[in-house]
């Protein structure tokens, strides 16, 4: 606690004096002598849908399959255990592991190259034990009663999940997904191999994910390394915390109201 | 098609645990028929093996028949579903779905494909109806459920489990949550569905049992020591463990 508010009270004192909108939606022009985070910004936008499209329909349905399907006689099948052991072990795995990873397999076998695509599908496998493991106990909170009474009124399993069980867990599911994207906005490591380091606005909207793009975080790394930009990183960084910051309460916020 | 349960020799394990032995009984159509008996004797069990809820739980395995008018429930190629739509359940805790009152309520029919909303719309009045629930809501049916009392909540669980109309209605320990008064109209409830549903229920409550039942079944320790009309059961029981039970003579709880 005492080292995060060290580490916020030191990016808020680098930060503040260069923090302004034209600095965060503004364009890099060295012509003119300006720096701005537009491209990153929507890059890390590309990155947070790309990824939540694909993490969260496989993240939601393996909780609900675990939870659902065959952890629900009294003590966990040796097949759930299995599996949470692995999803404990993923959300262990350093992220430049799952950079490297991504781009020797997304990059390299799947030939998506450096490409906001690669790392959304490489930032997707570290988001998917964050949203299982979240995801499983807002199900896990749903009251075994009213599973009973839907399947007392002749829903099958399916229909009694899709009705009553993921309803009453949406805001738990909801606050999965919200810890996931806080998860995506603050990687960098990982897309540094996979999604490369391009500061461009895209050329064409729809062909984007397949160009390279450097990521918020990716851009501001870039922008300190180049040593021309260290202030204005801290600017940009100050902002992203306090939009983290916000997205991590509203997941608590979430996630407790539904026990 | 009428509502008539009959159990022949049905034997019930949880794992090694030999729930239920050698069970067999005649529910008649459109009667009351109460299961008693002390704690873990094995009413519940017998009551959740009606429509099959048991098959939840994991590591079961049971013997003998449950015939539904003459149809084993557990031949293999049963429809549950279809099965539960015809044999409904109402839980010792009420429990409302998360959703508005006129929801709960459609909730089966939505399920089983009703989708005209003037069917929904007789539907919900009518189970509401015959669940005496009706007059206290009628106004307010887009509120959330949760916001009804307790004794409001089990009646609008009735309310839900008769809305797919059923022939059976299996009611475990509906009172067991509920004070005195709701207690008092879901025993009249009770009564009053007698004339369209056969009604399995069972109960802690003797009190209840002899006010609502037709029939009765004495359950001790996983046996079905007598059943018959409960007049008889209540005022003569044949075997001397009934006779303990209901006169409290000896506790056979613990």
């Amino acid at each position: 606690m005492t080292a995060m508010m060290a580490i916020l009270f030191y990016i808020l004192l680098r930060g503040a004096s260069k923090l302004r909108l034209s600095l965060l939606i503004g364009q890099p022009s060295p012509l003119k002598g300006e720096y701005g985070f537009l491209p990153g910004l929507v890059n890390t936008l590309y990155i947070v849908v790309l990824t939540l499209l694909a993490a969260v329909p496989v993240g939601i349905g393996a909780a609900v399959y675990l939870n659902e399907y065959v952890g629900r006689s009294g003590r966990p099948s040796r097949l759930v255990r299995l599996i949470n052991l692995m999803v404990e072990a993923l959300a262990g795995i350093p992220s430049i592991v799952y950079g490297l990873f991504g781009a020797v397999f997304f990059g390299e076998a799947l030939r998506l190259g450096y490409s906001i695509l690669t790392g959304s599908l490489t930032l997707s496998l570290m988001a998917l034990p964050i949203i299982i493991r979240a995801s499983q106990e807002s199900l896990a909170a749903v009251p075994q009663c009213l599973r009973e009474g839907a399947l007392g009124c002749g829903a099958s399993q399916w229909q009694m999940i899709w009705s009553v069980v993921l309803p009453c867990a949406k805001r738990g599911l909801l606050s999965s997904v919200l810890l996931a994207v806080g998860r995506i906005m603050g990687e960098s490591a990982a897309l540094l191999f996979t999604a490369g380091a391009a500061v461009n606005l895209p050329k064409n909207w729809l062909t984007h994910p397949l160009a390279s793009g450097a990521s918020l975080t990716v851009q501001m790394y870039l922008g300190v390394s180049s040593g021309k930009y260290i202030d204005e990183a801290f600017a940009a960084a100050l902002a992203l915390a306090a939009v983290l910051l916000g997205i991590y309460l509203l997941a608590g916020i979430l996630g407790r109201e539904d026990k | 098609m009428s509502g008539r349960l009959t159990a022949e020799n049905f034997h019930l394990w949880y794992g090694e645990n030999h729930a239920l032995k050698g069970i067999s009984l005649t529910v008649p159509e459109r009667e009351v028929f109460a299961l008693i008996g002390p704690s873990g004797c094995g009413k519940s069990t017998f009551l959740r093996s009606l429509n099959r809820m048991t098959d939840l739980v994991e590591g079961v395995k049971r013997k003998g028949r449950i015939l539904l008018d003459g149809q084993d429930i557990y031949l293999p190629g049963i429809d549950v579903t279809r099965l539960r739509k015809r044999v409904g359940m109402v839980f010792q805790k009420p429990s409302p779905f998360p959703m508005s009152i006129y929801d709960n309520v459609a909730y089966g029919p939505r399920i089983h494909g009703v989708k005209a909303r003037s069917q929904l719309d007789g539907l919900v009045e009518a189970s509401l109806r015959a669940a005496a629930l009706w007059g206290e809501v009628s106004d307010r049916l887009k509120k959330p459920a949760l916001g009804l009392s307790g004794g409001q909540q089990q009646r609008l669980c009735i309310a839900r489990a008769l809305a797919v109309q059923p022939e059976v209605l299996l009611m475990d320990e509906p009172t067991s949550a509920l004070d005195p008064l709701s207690t008092g109209k879901i025993e009249e409830l009770i009564l009053s569905l007698r004339s369209r549903y056969t009604v399995v229920i069972v109960t802690h409550n003797l009190g209840q049992a002899v006010k609502v039942s037709d029939q009765a079944a004495f359950f001790l320790d996983g046996t079905l020591v007598e059943w018959g009309p409960a007049p008889e059961l209540f005022g003569m029981p044949k075997d001397r463990r009934t006779e303990d039970y209901i006169t409290g003579r000896r506790s056979l709880d613990g």
